[in-house]
């Protein structure tokens, strides 16, 4: 019984720390498929989590925290936009700077706003995004197997959660089912067909990029609001780029998107789980090898596990039209 | 009373400097095929989009139907009826063919209905004018002719009257570009207007019933098909003279130069794309390899030059075997005096971000000529081009401008400039043509048996059956991989194609 709720944790926990890296790979999704690379999901996560936790404590409501997470986080999606579609830049480059940006001004505005060495003011209980307990979920607890996996996996888990994991089928059927999603594909495949077709390419794929800064400063607002209970400078540590390396083992697919950062949630759940703890046959594993295990499986996989990806093929190439 | 469907008045666009459009006038009949051809550059491409809303024009007028029209996006295009069918297909090439002729012209916001009501528009469209296609393929997966005929589905469905075509043909076999023919007829039966864009003048005769001709941005004159000849047309377009089939004397064939023996191909996905044959070609000839576009031609001449492995078979050079099965190494076949331009000089022949010079002796880099101790010899390098720029008329000539900045004719003259003048025994040429003006394929043409008349073996494959029976002295039919006859440069239009078909060798002889 022990070890199934050892194993209870660690997907509790695989479903928490996912959600920032599925949260940020769907955003990584509609801005790639839409034929724009972003290396900079990690600075608008970054400036969400700042944004969130600032407006959260200032104005002492979740919920403006959240709206000013997004709120900012588009702001660094357009003027990615303005980069790099407006005025053709290199998506690369620009993606980099966001990042750089982000990095710096949050700490420099948390210091000068809240002098606390970068941080925000901790949050109180209802400032942050507090868990949902689902009806029955602790009437619930005792029944063997069922019970656990209901309360603890199903129940029990902030709004955010929620919101990230039913993204998957609504991005799903954005992508598939609607004409913008339709319109988003073809304009990260061959832009000149969508303009041919009478379509305005800068403005769809505007579009495309405002989806992905509300949801990075979702991801954002999940980790200042929900994860910790205030902003710490550089807290995202490297989410978007594993989110990134998430989006092209999931070849771009919202699905195959949820599973892989399943997996590099549960990995990263894993080496928490087993630091200190030694392993049959192995031993005792230094903590800095779990910590580094998502990292070295992001390696492994990109580095050909995944067979054949094929990214959007207009992907990171400013659209101009041919003379 | 013929009447006007488009009429365009005083049109003129500049690009910078460029004049594209002067002052061009053109008047375009319902329910007629009217062509319009002129060498690359001439500005039909420019006119078309002008038309089809894509580009502005700094001056002028359009009418459609009479009535002055604002034509700002193509979307003003496709509601006054007009359709595009570009040179370069404007499809999405992961999606399907439903998903490609819906893009842009949904009728909500979701998919569903839209799908339906497209899917049932497309049989109805495939029932009046025969244009089959399946509605769930995916594009990539389609031969190029289905392709565009899904680029003509897409017009149709939107409802377009006036249907312009940019060089559709450049891409076709010549069976795929007769049944295209058919549907335009048919189409053009059905009361609609085709305007074709075209630099081959072999497809105005046969298909349009008006033609005007474009030279350096005007447009330089109108005439009814049946009024004019290939000559003519030919003359206005480059403004002189040109020999659309060269002289040339007999060959005097000598030894053998090179023999390819039993040589198979595979391609990427394993299929067999060359089985087992061999041929000669001996100096002082042309032979030419005659085959519709896929049977094995491009991968037979990947083989030879050693850009791809073989399965089996060897050349001799010059009596010398080189096996192609191994690592075949195109810098030792060139060192032995194989000179090869490539079929796709964008690809393989150029690197187009390079300077015209660079380009000029890349692969001969090496050449003591072009080097200073360790260091590249930019002057020899320069003077070198300048001398070949000279030698073939490349235009403009200028050695340090962008090669994908020069015309594809020219293009094609830097890489024939730059094979010829290895002075190499053995010279392959891949679709010596392609994408060529009318001027440059009569320059181009002269230069192959020039080779020839120093005592050369040129080997020249060639999906234009004209320009294989105008250059060879000795004709190789490729159908599947396998070469399937062999005929002198007499042989009729009618044998040859009987034997690119496929038909076998005793009924062809019948």
């Amino acid at each position: 019984m022990d070890m199934f709720n050892a194993i209870i944790q660690v997907l509790d926990s695989t479903i928490r720390l996912s959600v920032p890296l599925l949260l940020a790979c769907l955003a990584g999704l509609y801005s790639e498929r839409a034929g724009i690379f972003d290396i900079g999901l990690e600075g608008k996560m970054l400036v969400g989590a700042f944004a969130g936790a600032a407006a959260a404590s200032v104005f002492h409501s979740a919920f403006i925290g959240l709206g000013m997470a997004i709120l900012i986080s588009v702001a660094f999606a357009l003027v990615h936009g303005f980069a790099s579609i407006t005025h053709r830049g290199n998506q690369i480059v620009s993606g980099v700077a966001i990042n750089f940006i982000a990095a710096g001004s949050t700490i420099m505005l948390g210091q000068a706003w809240f002098q606390q060495g970068g941080r925000t003011p901790a949050l109180a209980p209802d400032e942050r995004f507090g868990a949902i307990i689902w009806p029955g979920a602790d009437a619930l607890r005792g029944v063997p197997i069922l019970g656990p996996i209901y309360s603890e996996l199903i129940s029990g888990h902030s709004v955010l959660v929620y919101v990230a994991f039913l993204a998957v089928p609504f991005t799903w059927w954005v992508l598939f089912r609607t004409r913008f999603g339709l319109r988003m594909r073809a304009v990260g495949e061959n832009p000149a067909a969508v303009d041919t077709a009478g379509i305005s390419v800068a403005w769809l794929r505007y579009r495309a990029l405002i989806c992905t800064g509300v949801l990075t400063g979702i991801a954002g607002a999940y980790l200042s609001m929900v994860q910790n209970g205030g902003f710490v400078k550089d807290m995202t540590a490297g989410k978007g780029y594993i989110a990134l390396a998430a989006l092209i083992f999931a070849k771009w697919k919202p699905v195959n998107a949820m599973f892989a950062c399943l997996l590099f949630g549960f990995l990263d759940a894993l080496s928490i789980r087993l630091q200190g703890t030694p392993l049959p046959l192995i031993g005792k594993v230094p903590v800095q090898l779990m910590q580094a295990l998502p990292y070295i499986l992001t390696v492994i996989l990109l580095a050909g596990f995944i067979g054949k990806a094929i990214p959007p093929r207009a992907g990171g190439v400013p659209y101009v039209k041919e003379r | 009373m013929a009447q006007a469907a488009i009429e365009l008045i005083g049109i003129n666009k500049s690009f910078g400097a460029v004049r594209a459009n002067r002052d061009i006038n053109l008047e375009i009949v319902r329910g007629t095929i009217h062509g319009i051809v002129g060498e690359n550059g001439a500005g039909k491409s420019t006119l078309m989009s002008i038309l089809y809303g894509f580009y502005q024009a700094d001056s002028g007028e359009i009418r459609v139907g009479g009535q002055p029209a604002s034509i700002k996006t193509p979307n003003d295009a496709i509601a006054l009826g007009i359709g595009m069918v570009h040179q370069h297909f404007m499809l999405v090439d992961n999606f399907t063919v439903l998903e490609n002729v819906i893009l842009g012209a949904e009728s909500d916001a979701l998919l569903k209905r839209s799908i339906t009501k497209a899917r049932s528009e497309l049989e109805r469209l495939e029932r009046e004018y025969g244009l089959e296609v399946d509605p769930d393929a995916i594009i990539e997966e389609l031969p190029v002719g289905l392709q565009q005929r899904v680029e003509i589905l897409k017009a149709l469905y939107r409802g377009a009257e006036i249907l312009i075509l940019d060089e559709p043909t450049g891409v076709l076999t010549p069976a795929e570009a007769d049944h295209l023919f058919r549907i335009l007829k048919q189409l053009k039966e059905q009361g609609k207007t085709i305007v074709l864009i075209t630099h081959k003048l072999r497809e105005i005769m046969a298909i349009t019933d008006t033609v005007s001709v474009m030279r350096q941005g005007t447009m330089v004159a109108t005439r009814e098909t049946r009024k004019t000849t290939v000559e003519e047309l030919a003359e206005l377009m480059v403004g002189r003279r040109v020999l659309l089939r060269v002289e040339k004397g007999e060959a005097e064939a000598g030894d053998v130069k090179l023999a390819v023996k039993n040589l198979t191909v595979k391609d990427s996905r394993g299929v067999t794309m060359v089985d087992d044959i061999s041929f000669d070609v001996r100096a002082g000839e042309i032979v030419g390899i005659a085959g519709v576009a896929g049977n094995g031609q491009s991968e037979m001449l990947e083989a030879i030059s050693g850009i791809r492995r073989a399965v089996s078979g060897s050349v001799m050079l010059d009596g010398k075997p080189i096996d192609l099965t191994g690592a075949a190494d195109p810098g030792e076949l060139r060192d032995r005096g194989l000179a090869h331009v490539p079929e796709d000089r964008h690809h393989v022949g150029l690197v187009l971000a390079f300077e015209e010079n660079e380009n000029s002796i890349l692969g001969y880099h090496d050449d003591e000529r072009y080097l200073k101790g360790p260091f590249l010899d930019i002057d020899a390098i320069r003077n070198d081009a300048r001398d070949k720029i000279t030698k073939y008329d490349i235009r403009p000539a200028d050695c340090r401008l962008k090669t994908a900045n020069f015309s594809g004719g020219n293009q094609q003259k830097i890489v024939l400039a730059r094979e010829m003048e290895q002075d190499p025994g053995v010279l392959i040429v891949g679709q010596p043509t392609r994408g060529v003006d009318v001027g440059a394929i009569e320059f181009i043409h002269k230069r192959l048996i020039a080779m020839r008349d120093q005592g050369k073996a040129v080997l020249v494959v060639s999906v234009e059956l004209d320009e294989i029976r105008s250059l060879s002295d000795r004709i190789l039919v490729m159908f599947a991989g396998r070469i399937v006859g062999e005929r002198g440069p007499e042989a009729t239009e009618g044998e040859l194609g009987l034997l690119m078909a496929g038909v076998e060798r005793q009924e062809a002889a019948e």
